[in-house]
Parts: C-alpha cells; structure tokens; sequence
C-alpha cells in the first residue's frame, strides 16, 4: 500500500517554525525528517515516522507554494490564497530574508550577477551551508538590489516599504545593496577579520554622509530624479576630495597639521613616538584614499587600503582602540587650525564618516 | 420586469503577464448575465488595472435572477490574435434576493482559470434593485432563504417545521470522458461549470416555489448533491426542511444568553411575519396569519376522519407523542371538529400538498427543545441501479449534437418512462417511512440521501432516525405553550427522547429494555443508535469519542446486472458487518449509544467499502452497557483455552482503560430502585435496513443476530481472530485530544475561541493484485488510522483541543486507489473548566441548553405565566404509555416493508399531531392581536440596526469556516446567505506542479480563499454548516494530467465575539430599553 498523494490544507495556514526554519536552510524532506526524529519530536508526541514524513511534506509544499509570494511581501499581505495571521506573515517574511552571516561575508562587495550566481556550490562547500540556502540568500539580495537601485529617497525606507522587513533586517540589506551596487572588495585575505557587522556599520555612515542623498535637501526639483539616490556615491562629492591632497603635497601644511596633532596629544597617547614618526604616512594613506577615490577601482579598494594604510601600521606598533580614537579625533580636529587649508567642510564630510569607520576596522 | 441587476468593475490586481515583451496586460473585463453581455475598456499595460466602470445594468425576470450566475471574465486584449482569457468569477447572486441577507457584494474576487487555478484578483460591485411585484413572485421563489445549517439557524425561531422538500433536474453532463475530449480542457470545464451553476440556480428556486407553496419563508438543512453518471448524465438533486422562520431581535441587543436571559426573552418579537416575502408588502394582520395556517394539514381532511374511528375504538392508538390520554378524548373530539371546520372554510385544492406530506422526513440534526419526544432508531435503505437502463434515446436525440446548455427537467422528458430518478428516490422513502412506522415513529429526522456511483452501477442511500416529534412547532402557531409546555415540564429532563415509541408488546424486532435509569418510569432499550445530534438536553456521563466501523469487500468485476446482483448479494453482509463492528467497538468503549451515524457504502471496480461513523456516548438514561465475551471453538484444547483468556483479558483491560480515558463512571444504580431485572448483555438492533434491486422486490435484513447472544465473540477461524485484533488496533487518541462527528463533544462545553477547519485527503494505491478481504481491511483500517494520527500530529498545538464534525468520505476513484478526504474543526477548550462542568451533568446541561443560543426554551417558558390554564391533562406517565403504544398497528404492517395499502394509517400518529396543532393555532392567534401592530416597528427599527455590519472593521479579512453551525465564544447576528460553489481544475502539467498532492493542495487552498472572498464580499466574516461534499479526483500520470471537481457549500454569516458584545451592549443599553419597551407591553 502506498500513498499516492496526501496533503492536509487548513483554512488557517498552519505554519511551523521548526520545519520552517530546515525548510529555509535547505534541507531536503528526508533530511529534515532525519533532523526532526533526532530532535526527539517523535518520542514527545507519539506519532510516527510516517506521521512526520507526511508532516513535513506537508509543510513544505506550504512553503513551496508561499515561496512566489515572499518574493514580493506585499503580495503575501494581499493575497487571498493562504489565510495567515498578520503576526505570522511577518514572520515568514522576516524569516525568509534573514541571511547567514558566513553566506554574506562572501558575496558582500560582489557584483549580484550569474557569475556569482555559479560560485555558490563553492561558496555552499566553504562555509557549510546547503547551496538551496545559499541560492535562496543570494536571490534575496539581488531582488532587494534589482527593486531599489533605482529607487529615490532613503534606501532603509525603500526596503521596507517594499519588502516588509524589519528596521534592523532592512538595514543590513541596505549595506548589502550599496556594497554591491560601489562593488566594494570585502573578501581579501587581510579584510578577513572584518565582520559583517563591521561593513554595515561602515555602509550606514558613507550611506549617510557620502551619497547623493546624504546631502540632506530633497530636490526641489522632482524631475532631476538622481539628486537623491542613497545607493551611488556623491561623484562631484569624490571629485572634490582630490582638494585634499594639498594636506599632504604642501609640505609646511603637512608638518604644521604634525605639530599641532604632536602637541595636542603629547602625553595622552601610549603610543606617542610610534605616532609622531608615523604621523606623515599615516596621513598621507588616508588623504591619498580621498585623492584616488575618483577612480571606480579605488573605490572598490577602499577598504583594503584602510586596513593596509592605517590599521596595520597602527597595529603592528601596537595601537589601543584609545590611541586611535584620540589620534584621529585630533588629526581631524587641528586641520580646522590650518590657516591655509580652505576645504573645512569637504574634510569633514570625508574624515568624520572615515574615522567612524576606522575606529570599527580597528580591531583584532 | 422585476428585476434590475447592477454591476460595477472597479479594479483589478496581481494580474498575470500576459504579454511576454512587455511583462505586462491589456486588461479587460466582460460581464455576463443571462444573454446580455457588456465590456470594460481596456486598460493598457497594467497588472494593476484601475478600469472603474460604469454600473452595467441588466434587467431581468427574478427567475433568471435565481438561475443564473453573473458571469465576469476578465480578458487580455490582443490587436492581432484572439483576447486571451486570463481567468473568470461567477458570483451568486441568490443572497441580495432576500433584504434580510446582504444588501451589496462587493469585494475582491480571485479571478479563476480551470487550468491555471487563481491569477490575481477583481474589485466588483453587484446590486440588485427588486420591483414589488406581490404576483410575480409566484413565479419564482424570490424571497425564501435557504440554510445549510441543519438545526434552526441562530437568530432565528422555528414557527412552523413544515417538513420535506426535495427536488432534482437532470441534464447532459458536458464532459463525461474528460480525457478524450477534443474541445479545450478549458472551455469543457468551464461549460460544467456553468452548467452545474445554473442546474443549482434553477433547483433552488424549484425548492424555493414548494416552500412558498407550502407556506413556508425557509429551507432549513439544505443539502444539494451532485450525480456525475457519466454518460446518463449529470443529476443536481437536493433535499431540505421547508419551515417558517421569524427572525429574533437585533443582535446588538443580544447578551450571551447565560447571563440575562430574561432580557432576551422581552426582546423577541412576539408577532410572527406572516408574510413569507420580505419584498410583499402586504399588511400583516394576524387573521391572515390565521388563514395561512392550516393549509398544510389539507391534504388529510379525508385520512383524519378514518383515524377518528381508530381513536374511539382503542384510545391506545390515538396520540403520537404530544398530549393524548383518556382524558384528552372528549377534548380532542373537539378539536378535530374544528380543525375540520376551519379546513372546510378555506377554499383550496386539496390536493396540492399531498406530495409534500408524503414523507415526514426532516433533514435537521438538532431542534428547538421540545420538538424531539422519542427517538426510535436509525432506519436506512439502499438500492442498487443500473444507470444505463434509464438511458433516453429521446435525451440524447435533442442535446446530443447541440451544446445547448438550456436546463431540462429529466421528468419532462421521460413522462412516460416510468423509471426516473424520482422515482427511484421516492421507492427509497417510502421505504424509510415504513421502517419508521415499524418503529413506531411518524417522523424520520437527520434524514440524508447519498449515492455511490462506479461506472453504469448506481448504489441509492438514504438513512435517518425514526422518531416522535412534538405537534407544536408542525403547524403553525406560536402561543401554544400552555398545552405541551406543561407536559414538557413534567417530563423527566434529559431522558425523554430515549424512552421507546413502539409498543413493548409488539416490538419490531427482539430488544431488551429496561425501565430508564433516570426517571425510572419509563422503558428505554438497552443501545441506541441516531443519525442526529446528541439533543442539548440530554444526560450524558462522560465524555464521547468517536467510533468508526470500516469494511472491505471484494467483488468480481463484472458488467451490467451481474455486477448490480453482485453488488446487490453484498450489501446486506457489509450491513451486517458494518453494524457488528460498530456495536463491538461501541461496547469496547463502555458506552451505549450513537449520534451522528452516517454510514457510507462506496462501490469501486472490485470491492466495496463500507465507512461508519458515529460519535459514542453514555446515556445516563440507558443501561450499563454489558462487556464482551470470547468464545473458543474447540473449548477442550488447553493452549487455545490460555489464548482465549489471554484475549478475554485484554478486552476487558481495555475496556476498563476506555471507562477512565472518557471518565466513564455512571452512578451505581441498584436492581430494587429500578423495579425490573437489569438486562442480560444482549445485543439488539436498531438498525432496519433493506436493500433492493427494484421496487417490486424488497427485502429487509434483521441485524439483530437471531437468538445468538451477540456480544459473545466466536473465535472459530482466522476471521474472527482478525476482527477481535481489528477492535484493539485502534488507537485512542493522544492526550488532550478528542474527537467526534457530531457538532459538539457530548461533554465538553467551555469552548474556547480558537478553531480550525481543515481538509485532508489521501489516496492510496493499493499493491497487490491478488488482495484478500483481510488484507484489504487491515490497508483501510490502517489508512483511516493513520490519518487520524496525522491530524492529531499536525493540530497539536491546539490541546486542548477537540476534533468536531468530523467527516470522512470514501471513494474508490480506481481500480487499486482508495481515496479518503476528512473535513472537521479544531476547536480548543479550557481543560480546567472542563473537569468541573463533567461533575454536574445535569445542571451543566441544562445551562447549555440556554447558552447555546437557544432562547427558544426560555420563550414559551415565559408564556406560560398567562397563557390559558392547561386543562386536565394527562400526567406524565399516562401520556408517554399512549405515545408508546402508538404503534400499535397490526403486526403484519410491520413485518412488510412497503405496503402502500397500509399507508393511511401509517399516517394516522403524524395526522394527529397535526390536527392538535390546529386546535393550539388558534387560541394562540388571539394573544398574537394584541402584540402584531405594537410589536411590528419594533421590528422594523431592529432590522435596520441589523443590516450594518457590526464589526466591518475589527475583523476585515479573516474569514473563519467551520462545519459547525456556531462559532464558540461568538454569536452569529446575520446570516447572509447560502454559499454554493462547484470548481473544476484540471492541469496537463502535473509534474510541474508539485505532483499530485501539489495539484490538490493547492486546489483546496484555491477553493477556500474563493469561499473566503464571496463571503467576505457579502459583508460576512464566517462560514458555518461548511461542508465539503464532493471531492471528485482523477489523474493520469502517465499523460501528467490530472482533473479535480469540487463542491463545497455553507452559509455565510456575521458573528460578534460575546466580548466585544458585552462591551458593545453597555453601549446599546439605552436603545435596548426603547426597543424593548413595546415587548414588555405585550408579556
């Protein structure tokens, strides 16, 4: 005898978690019943094998037919076909986009196409995860990616709006996109220390401060529709930055900002002599990652340059995270003192989100 | 022309790509009703489209308006090629027919395609404007509400239960050979579809024209069914319960009714509308009233007068149940003449509701407290038909060739043939009917009718519960309450309907009865088998559980007749076996009767299967139910001796485990108190069954096992031991849950808010060719098992929970495939609350009655106060020994069962009922005077609070469905109508999508959120009494197609949640006041 078919529809969708959650890392029915016989579930209800096979077959065409519409979550809220609680809409959604941590530190930067698309059973061998999963989080983020590119206004807004997420979710796809759309390297081997987390918080403070829309004023005028793009870089912003080089070309500018920083920080820092004869690559790294910022592939080496021009000096002489922060609050700070320097403004921009970010780099 | 149909298409979404290029759709939509179509613009490139049409305006005959479906198909324009269709709605447009139910549908409906299933969804606007044509609408049935609820719906009172209607139309089904069919898959399944649309249009107006014919406002427990006969042809056939309904107060007024009953009592409007037709306009005297009701009792102006002589010559004879004695005589004579005068005063033909009274069957399941006297036990029939055989060369001569869809009524084109379906149903109830007289009984109630159909074999079932129904509420009247209500209240609470209707002396077949282990004046038999709900009143020990009997038979293949003989030789040993079964596992449980039993005969190529359900109780009123006893064969064999008590022990283990599991502890009543020696453990039937092959030949089966004791098990072959081990496999179900086929849990009633209705279907192949009846037993039994297990498994959750309603179908699509579907509800309770209310039975009961929404007992309860004194009638005693000896007819009626000549005085008891009815009518009609006018805009002011929906806004979306016809810890305060659809679905893509099981997942899921829309669209939020009744699925693997039909039906409702209610009465307090203040007046 067997079954030829056997399905179970409620006309409230029963949704569970437990199977949910397999069913999203990608395991396959018979493995998912495997995992869910060892969780002991069989002993704790008396049901059977067969019970739990039928079960979770079950479920799974559920989620299988749910799958189209957590493509476009607003869909899921207006559809009629599944009689789901509001509670548990948001939560498969959320579910459903949530990501791997190892999944995304290998495809954050890269670009969101089939060629990347081919490298997820490398990518699924390296980090453990089955490639469904990974096929799942990589189309996830070139969805969000394809609907927001283009989209004007704040990109944390967009993503929610459109994909139903929540604030801290919608976020980290925010940096997903703007990683992906400035193609920042993330996967070299000295960038390996980085968490996600690290990137994120990095793709929040440039998002703010360094794009189009950082600039603050919505455009008054609504056909000039790229004024307002959180996703692109501000170019004239990265044109203009190449004025900084003047900090480290002019060499009385350059000892002056020493001396001020020197003397400012005489007696504070642990690491004073290491700074003061550091002091000129230091800032000559970062100006230069200003100057060369014009440049799409410096760009995309942005953060590489970071860690190679100033994190690792600084660590190899053994810098605290204190002797960072005081070091660069005070290299920021004394270039208001430089009587000949004009571009107070543009240095602010670029040093007060660079020195967020390198205060996060900085770490073991 | 009395009708102006108005439609309105306001937008659309989610629409699918139709255009590959542009990823986009030229949407359009067309409206159709009747022959008159109208058209949308185009709206360019959208999957959103925004048409925001005109109102389209149809005027039509209020006939079409019941017939027809309005017809919306929404289209993607092409310059070039053909408009691709992207999908349809049909939208009934039966519930703006009646002002009481929705006034506007409007709402977003999924757009559907029979190949594709649900692509997007359309805005639509649908209004009716009806004329007040008082004439026409005798034409048509505008006006009758219609309820799939099979007990009296929620806010409304019975006045009158007028009994059966039943009709059918039989046509050419388009696509009998779907696989083969050279037209589109689509367009043949959308042609069905229509065709079954308007085939259920034009039979509810049908049954719509015979309630109105007999005066009555509703049909009550509405069952409509489809007869796929293949090549013979497509029958819609449908039964019901013409009553007259009056509709109870505002539902805001509405406290939960546990908790101010009094109050509830003044607001029921003490006028009944007299005027069926809300859209009439005539005015509502209470003479009128007067006049309307005695037409029913017409037709026996000739019988009664036979039955008067039969009452003066043996008093015994006389009453069925309702208040007869040797003191009633003088008065009754009294009676009867005026009766006889008042049928003589109205005009009239007499015969025209001969047909009508012909079988006193009543579809419902539970009734207004007092209705139910005596139950006699289930009485079922079956035969067997060669379809083939009624093949019309006629038929097919007119439909053959055209595919004209214009209904035809099967009688009209067999005038002459004397073998018609009608025919064939109208043989089965008579048989039923005969079976009831056997009984003792004037009525059938839980009355269904089913049919099995396997190739050109055709399996007629109909089954019921004989019984003694109370005269009030089957005439018309409503003041009577002095005359049975004081009978009523004599009568021990809880244990009436058990005490037995026939004639101890003469009983139908060999029974045990004891005198009743509650009032103790009473005889009761020993077990008790029902079709019908446990009634609210009754004592119950413990709690249910539901019981099930399932049998395989082989059967050879054959052809024609030999297969109908084959089939025909079968039927009375699965009856046999099936009965059996039921008893065993019903004693293995400890408990001693069934409610809801509803057995199925399924007949496939090669076997058939029988599926019995019901849902086991312990009567308090009933006897200890005996233990079951094994026999050996060869008792001198010391190892089989061993192997025998061994067996012995574990029934009896399991019948101590069963006691406790359903907390089974009835009092210890000892032999003195009851007066008479408490039963042997004897088996006894209820059951009286027959099955035939044509009218001429009848025969009828006795259960009862001779004079064997039954409940000793012979083990004398491999058979026995495998149906000893069949009644220990099963398995009781997890802790926390129960499970039963009734409405409710007899025992549980502190339900709590949550549920959840659910389908579930299986379809097993069965492996070999070469199966055994033991094999094929252990499969079934083993598939029913399992899917109950994986219920438990999925809904576990919910536990507490319990399983209502629960209903399996079996059909055996295929040679080796069975098919199970299963529909039921979860409902959760408080387990806390539910161990204490198991302590007081009967209090808890009793305060159930009242909280089940009843306010019907509490009504004539308050009459009695000044209603006339009751004269001297009779005690308690003397009235139940007439109402059991009514069936004092001689014993060789009951032997036969169908003779016709012996009809009149089968009639005589049902007679009776009703001309004590029209003696009650009238005394009630006085006070009615004084009430009408004052009352009357009380009633008007109430239906206007009615008619806006009290919690649009809290609920919007959610649409629940249950089979139930409540919704726990909720009162329905509107309903809106029935909710009848049929959807086919087929794919030749079967692999693609999800295979079999993805197919009909998906297809269910498809079926509900339609359900969901249309009742949403309504102004609705629920949808009770929902039921699933046919389930038709067919695949071909090999061609990856597969074809599914499904009907589902229920009535759409609005309920409130009794918290938000409570919170909204403070609230209407002070309009209560007014409102009520004209109710008082007349109490």
């Amino acid at each position: 005898m067997t079954s030829e078919l056997d399905i179970f529809v409620g006309n409230t969708t029963l949704i569970d978690e437990d199977v949910y959650r397999l069913w999203l890392d990608g395991y396959s029915v018979n493995d998912a019943v495997a995992l869910r016989v060892r969780s002991g579930i069989l002993e704790q209800t008396g049901a059977t094998a067969g019970v739990l096979q039928s079960d979770t077959m079950d479920h799974y065409r559920t989620f299988h037919m749910l799958e189209r519409l957590l493509h476009a979550p607003p869909k899921l809220l207006h559809q009629l076909i599944f009689q789901i609680p509001p509670s548990r809409q948001a939560l498969l959604i959320e579910r459903y986009y949530t990501f791997d941590e190892a999944f995304v530190r290998e495809v954050l930067g890269k670009k969101l196409s089939k060629g990347t698309k081919k490298d997820l059973d490398d990518i699924s061998a390296k980090t453990g995860i089955t490639l469904k999963s990974c096929r799942r989080q990589f189309d996830n983020f070139k969805r969000v990616f394809k609907v927001v590119e283009e989209m004007r206004g704040s990109l944390v807004d967009n993503i929610q709006q459109h994909f139903l997420l929540s604030d801290r979710l919608a976020r980290d796809y925010a940096a997903i996109v703007f990683f992906a759309n400035n193609r920042f390297e993330t996967g070299k081997k000295k960038l390996q220390y980085l968490s996600f987390g690290d990137f994120a918080f990095c793709a929040e403070l440039m998002i703010q401060n360094w794009t189009l829309g950082a600039v603050g004023e919505a455009p008054t005028d609504p056909d000039s529709q790229m004024d307002d793009m959180d996703v692109d870089l501000d170019k004239e912003f990265l044109q203009d930055l190449k004025e900084l080089k003047v900090l480290v070309a002019d060499k009385d500018l350059l000892d002056l900002h020493k001396s001020l920083v020197c003397a400012a920080l005489r007696g504070k820092l642990g690491v004073f002599s290491e700074m003061e004869t550091n002091f000129k690559n230091l800032s000559r790294g970062l100006v230069n990652v200003a100057a060369k910022l014009t440049h799409n592939k410096d760009v995309r080496d942005l953060f590489v340059d970071l860690v190679e021009k100033f994190v690792e000096p600084c660590r190899s002489d053994h810098w605290t995270l204190n002797d960072v922060r005081l070091f660069l609050n005070q290299y920021s700070a004394s270039v208001h003192s430089l009587d000949g320097f004009r571009h107070q403004t543009l240095w602010d921009r670029y040093m007060g989100t660079l020195r967020g970010c390198l205060l996060r780099l900085y770490h073991d | 022309m009395p009708g102006k149909l108005k439609v309105k298409i306001v937008a659309g979404r989610h629409l699918p790509v139709m255009d590959r290029a542009s990823d986009l759709t030229d949407a359009f939509v067309e409206v159709k009703f009747g022959n008159t179509t109208f058209k949308t613009d185009v709206y360019l490139k959208s999957l959103n489209p925004q048409w925001n049409s005109e109102w389209f305006k149809f005027e039509v005959d209020d006939e079409d308006l019941q017939d027809e479906p309005l017809q919306i198909t929404v289209l993607d324009h092409d310059t070039y090629s053909a408009n691709d269709a992207i999908g349809k709605v049909y939208i009934d447009i039966d519930p703006l027919l009646y002002s009481e139910a929705a006034t506007v549908i409007s709402g977003w409906f999924p757009i559907y395609d029979t190949i594709h299933g649900i692509r997007g969804e359309i805005n639509v606007v649908v209004k009716v404007d009806l004329f007040n044509d008082l004439n026409r609408f005798r034409q048509s049935s505008c006006g009758v509400k219609f309820f799939c609820t099979t007990s009296i719906p929620k806010c409304y009172r019975a006045v009158v239960i007028h009994g059966f209607v039943e009709e059918l139309v039989v046509n050419e089904d388009p696509e009998y050979q779907w696989i083969d069919r050279i037209r589109t898959p689509r367009a043949s399944n959308e042609a069905r579809q229509r065709l079954i649309s308007l085939m259920s249009g034009e039979l509810q107006r049908k049954i719509g024209l015979k309630v109105l014919e007999m005066r009555g406002n509703a049909v009550v427990g509405y069952l409509q069914c489809f007869d796929l006969e293949g090549e013979s042809g497509l029958v819609v056939r449908a039964i019901g319960t013409a009553c007259t309904l009056d509709k109870l107060s505002s539902p805001a007024a509405f406290l939960p009714a546990c908790n101010s009953p009094s109050k509830e009592m003044k607001e029921i409007p003490f006028n009944e509308d007299p005027n069926p037709n809300p859209h009439s306009s005539g005015p509502s005297t209470p003479l009128k009233n007067q006049t309307y009701s005695f037409s029913p009792s017409k037709s026996y102006s000739r019988q009664s007068s036979s039955s008067d002589t039969d009452l003066s010559l043996t008093p015994k004879t006389g009453m069925g149940s309702g208040s007869a004695g040797k003191e009633g005589g003088p008065f009754k004579a009294l009676l009867r003449q005026q009766t006889q005068a008042a049928l003589e005063q109205r005009g009239g033909s007499p015969h025209r509701f001969c047909r009508r009274r012909e079988f006193p069957f009543l579809t419902l399941t539970a009734f207004p407290p007092g209705l139910l006297v005596h139950v006699g036990g289930v009485v079922s029939a079956r035969s067997v038909k060669l379809l083939d055989r009624i093949h019309n060369p006629a038929f097919v001569g007119i439909m053959g060739n055209t595919r004209s869809y214009k209904l035809l009524d099967w009688n009209s084109f067999n005038s002459d043939e004397p073998e018609t379906r009608d025919a064939w149903w109208a043989e089965i109830r008579q048989e039923i009917k005969s079976h009831a007289k056997a009984l003792g009984c004037h009525a059938v109630v839980g009355y269904s009718e089913s049919t099995s159909i396997c190739e050109e074999v055709c399996i007629l079932s109909a089954s019921g519960t004989a019984a003694v129904l109370n005269p009030r509420f089957l005439q018309e009247g409503t003041v009577e309450g002095s005359l049975e209500q004081r009978i009523e209240e004599n009568l021990p609470v809880g244990c009436g309907f058990c005490h037995i209707p026939y004639d101890e002396l003469n009983m139908p077949f060999p029974a045990h009865l004891t005198y009743c282990y509650n009032c103790r004046k009473q005889k009761v038999p020993d077990v008790l088998f029902t079709t019908i709900d446990l009634p609210t009143d009754a004592v119950v020990v413990g709690k249910g559980c539901l019981i099930q009997a399932r049998l395989c038979r082989l059967k050879k293949k054959a052809q024609a007749e030999a297969n109908a003989t084959a089939i025909s030789n079968l039927l009375p040993f699965m009856e046999y076996e099936v009965h059996t079964q039921l008893m065993n596992k019903l004693k293995l449980k400890g408990m001693n009767a069934l409610f809801g039993l509803r057995i199925q005969i399924t007949v496939g190529e090669n076997m058939l299967m029988g599926l019995a359900s019901a849902t086991g109780v312990y009567l308090a009123a009933l006897p200890t139910p005996g233990g079951i006893q094994i026999a050996g064969k060869t008792p001198n064999d010391g190892s089989y001796e061993q192997h025998i008590s061994h067996m012995q022990k574990r029934i009896n283990d399991t019948i101590a485990k069963n006691k406790e599991l359903y907390e089974i502890n009835p009092p210890e009543v000892s032999e003195e108190i009851i007066g008479s020696p408490i039963p042997e453990p004897r088996q006894r039937s209820r059951l009286l069954r027959s099955q035939s092959e044509s009218s001429d030949e009848v025969t009828e089966l006795d259960l009862s096992h001779g004079k064997k004791d039954a409940f000793v098990l012979e083990i004398d072959d491999t058979d026995a031991m495998e149906d000893v081990h069949s009644l220990l496999t099963d398995v009781p179900p997890p802790s926390g849950f129960y499970s039963c086929n009734t409405e409710i849990m007899p025992g549980i009633n502190n339900w709590t808010s949550e549920i959840q209705m659910f389908t579930s279907v299986r379809v097993v192949r069965l492996s070999s060719l070469n199966l055994t009846n033991q094999a094929l037993n252990k499969n079934f039994n083993g598939l029913c098992e399992n899917l109950l297990k994986s219920l438990y498994f999925k809904l576990r959750s919910m536990t507490p929970c319990c399983l209502c309603h629960v209903n399996f179908t079996v059909s055996l699509p295929e040679d080796e495939l069975i098919q199970v579907t299963v529909t039921a509800v979860a409902i959760t309770f408080d387990k806390n609350q539910a161990l204490q209310t198991t302590k007081a039975h009967a209090e808890k009961t009793l305060q159930r009655a009242s909280t089940d929404n009843d306010e019907l007992l509490q009504f004539p309860l308050e009459l009695c106060s000044d209603s006339l004194p009751a004269p001297a009638f009779p005690a308690t005693k003397e009235h139940l020994e007439s109402a059991s000896s009514n069936s004092g007819t001689p014993a060789a009626q009951r032997a036969t069962s169908v003779d016709y000549s012996s009809f009149a005085d089968r009639c005589s008891s049902w007679i009776e009922l009703i001309k004590l009815k029209a003696q009650t009518i009238r005394r009630g009609s006085i006070k009615t005077t004084v009430t009408v006018e004052k009352a009357s805009p009380m009633g008007d002011g109430n239906f206007r609070n009615r008619s806006a929906p009290p919690c649009a806004s809290s609920t919007v979306g959610v649409v629940k469905m249950t089979p139930l016809s409540f919704i726990p810890g909720a009162k329905i305060t509107k309903y809106l109508g029935i909710i009848n659809m049929f959807f086919i679905r087929e794919t030749t893509s079967l692999r693609e999508e999800g295979g079999v099981s993805g197919f009909l997942h998906a297809f269910i899921a498809e079926v509900f959120a339609m359900v969901r829309a249309h009742v949403a669209a309504l102004g609705g939020n629920a949808v009770v009494s929902y039921i699933m009744k046919q389930c038709v699925f067919m695949e071909n693997p090999s061609k990856n197609q597969a074809q599914c039909l499904i009907n589902v039906s229920g009535d759409a409702v609005v309920f409130v949640r009794e918290s938000d209610l409570e919170a909204m009465s403070t609230q209407q307090s002070a309009v209560n006041c007014q409102t009520s203040c004209p109710g008082e007046v007349t109490t």
